[in-house]
């Protein structure tokens, strides 16, 4: 989940909405028995294109690490 | 308004495990408004319920709707052509929403989803606080509008205890003692000789001490 | 305050304008009388009457009335405690009854400490009937010998009826007012929490007495002698309505390792000393709760001793 800079979003207080909503899904996961480290949620300004791709690439990774979701069904699609 | 508190996922999943098809009913009530059973949080609850069955590699059929109260006979009539075909219905609405449903339809199983707790409003968004006990013989107009019966953790009539502190409920912190808010403002309007005339005991029998209650307005009655 | 209205000890001490000097036991938890016993051994002859707290703290011991009934065997006289927090009002005025018919002459009655704070938290919570009703309850079973529900009373309790007063909880300004109605309610004797900041005490005695209040009622002054530097931290930041000054800290911590338990023992005595003299107080009464063999050393240098006989 990406959203602006705190302080800085367009629809004032988006960011901070998102925040909470990540950490109620981060407590439900958890209850669940998934990785919470599957969400998470970065901020960053829309013109930070370096910055973007520095996330996007340590979220891959993060996943890689953790595997295959465990929600996954076992017969693919 | 009622309200509850979702119970945690444990409690609800231990509920369906031998359910293979769902549906999750919501109320448009109290639990929307303390945001606990409306709509949308039964949509929530119907994707963790998924969730969670897919993680154990098994499948859950979870339907979903929603409908204005599940305290009246005519809205609980209207899901009579649903219920049947589930294994069980999850109930997100107060206690009184499953105990309806059960009456009305005692073929079915119908599960609380939430805990109910208190009588309350919101002091702030996301935050609700218990105001009134139910006591049946509403005093608060001794008490400047505060009700000591449900907000003094000893229910006291002649109180502070001597366990207020700093405008706190020598329970927790979190709780404030509602007897140094009242004192305080008799003190301030002048009327501290109010709280100085002795309360008699209270007359318990039309709280819940006295059993089951029922309210019966004649003139409504068919 | 003509005819004596429960004859008890206490009652005739304070009558007779005796500066009384009261004690405090707490029941075991458990049923063993002989620990019982040895604690109350220390307290004969050194005190007026023994307070005999209920599930103090909410924490489970042997109730109350049983444990007065035990001291009076032992020739002691106790002073039964009584809180709201456990029982309705059929098992109050029962709980009355039998203590009196066990020879109990002076009952304390007091809200209770909530439930939360004992070892019995998931417990139901009763507060049917609260202190100050208490008080009027008993105040009517003894003079009009009637049940709160107006019934005759078959041998009606005569009871020496005590109530608490903390003069350091808030609002401070409403306090004496409070303490005002437990006197018009019918509280004979009063006993406060206990005192550390005399000087606020002072202020308090001194509005207690302008409004008369001394001439009605019996006051006692709560003293508990601080054992230890933790002690009195502890007192001063975790219970609510205590007032530990500074100075005092500050000054068992001055007595040095080891003698901090005779540096609060001497100012206790102090305490008490001042007390004697102060207009409106009629007695002490001393919480030495599982310190009752220092009691005989205290009530002796505080020059409590000996006790009258009346």
């Amino acid at each position: 989940m990406a959203g602006c800079l705190e302080g800085e979003c367009h629809f004032l207080t988006g960011n901070f909405k998102a925040k909470k909503r990540v950490q109620y899904v981060k407590k439900v996961l958890e209850e669940l028995g998934i990785e919470p480290e599957r969400v998470e949620m970065f901020n960053l300004s829309a013109g930070e294109g370096p910055r973007f791709a520095e996330i996007a690439t340590e979220m891959t990774e993060r996943i890689r690490e953790l595997g295959p979701s465990p929600v996954k069904p076992q017969n693919a699609a | 308004m009622i309200v509850a508190n979702r119970k945690p996922l444990a409690e609800i999943r231990e509920m369906v495990e031998n359910c293979d098809k769902i549906l999750i009913l919501g109320c448009k009530g109290c639990v929307t408004v303390c945001n606990v059973g409306g709509a949308r949080e039964v949509s929530i609850l119907a994707s963790i319920l998924r969730i969670a069955r897919k993680k154990e590699g098994r499948l859950l059929h979870v339907d979903e709707m929603t409908i204005e109260r599940q305290c009246d006979p005519e809205y609980i009539e209207q899901v009579k052509d649903r219920v049947g075909q589930y294994d069980a219905v999850v109930s997100m609405a107060c206690g009184v929403g499953p105990q309806f449903l059960s009456e009305a339809y005692p073929a079915q199983r119908f599960f609380p989803a939430v805990n109910t707790t208190f009588f309350g409003g919101a002091i702030q968004h996301g935050v609700w606080a218990e105001r009134c006990a139910g006591c049946g013989t509403c005093i608060i107009h001794y008490f400047d509008g505060m009700c000591p019966i449900a907000r003094c953790s000893k229910s006291l009539l002649h109180g502070p205890c001597g366990g207020s502190a700093n405008g706190k409920c020598e329970i927790s912190k979190e709780v404030d003692c509602i007897w140094d808010k009242i004192v305080r403002k008799k003190m301030e309007e002048g009327h501290l000789k109010d709280l100085l005339d002795p309360k008699p005991p209270k007359d318990w029998r039309t709280a819940r001490d006295g059993g089951p209650r029922k309210s019966v307005r004649e003139e409504l009655v068919q | 305050m003509s005819e004596l209205k429960s004859g008890s000890n206490l009652e005739k001490v304070l009558k007779a304008g005796h500066f009384a000097f009261t004690g405090e036991c707490g029941p075991p938890k458990g049923a063993n009388v002989e620990h019982l016993r040895e604690k109350l051994s220390h307290l004969k002859g050194k005190v007026d009457a023994v307070n005999i707290t209920d599930n103090q703290t909410a924490v489970v011991r042997m109730s109350s009335w049983a444990a007065c009934a035990i001291l009076i065997q032992e020739g002691l006289e106790p002073n039964f405690q009584m809180v709201c927090r456990d029982r309705n009002r059929l098992a109050i005025q029962s709980d009355i009854l039998g203590a009196y018919a066990l020879g109990v002459r002076n009952m304390l009655c007091l809200s209770g400490d909530h439930q939360t704070f004992g070892n019995h938290p998931q417990a139901k919570n009763v507060y049917d009937i609260d202190s100050m009703q208490l008080i009027s309850l008993v105040k009517k079973m003894r003079d009009e010998q009637k049940f709160m529900n107006d019934e005759e009373i078959d041998v009606a309790p005569k009871l020496f009826i005590g109530a608490a007063s903390n003069p350091f909880a808030e609002p401070f300004e409403f306090r004496v007012y409070r303490l005002a109605m437990k006197i018009d309610s019918g509280a004979d004797f009063i006993q406060t929490q206990c005192i550390y900041n005399m000087q606020r005490f002072r202020g308090f005695m001194k509005r207690a007495v302008d409004m008369g209040l001394h001439e009605r009622c019996y006051i006692l002054a709560g003293i508990t002698p601080m054992k230890s530097v933790g002690m009195a931290q502890y007192m001063a930041k975790a219970v609510p309505g205590m007032d530990v000054p500074e100075s005092l800290i500050k000054r068992l911590r001055g007595a040095g390792k080891g003698k901090v338990a005779e540096e609060g023992i001497k100012f206790a005595v102090e305490q008490i000393q001042e007390l004697k003299e102060m207009e409106g107080v009629a007695g002490v009464h001393l919480m030495a709760i599982e310190w009752e063999h220092r009691v005989p050393e205290i009530a002796e240098r505080a020059g409590m001793l000996p006790r009258p006989k009346v």
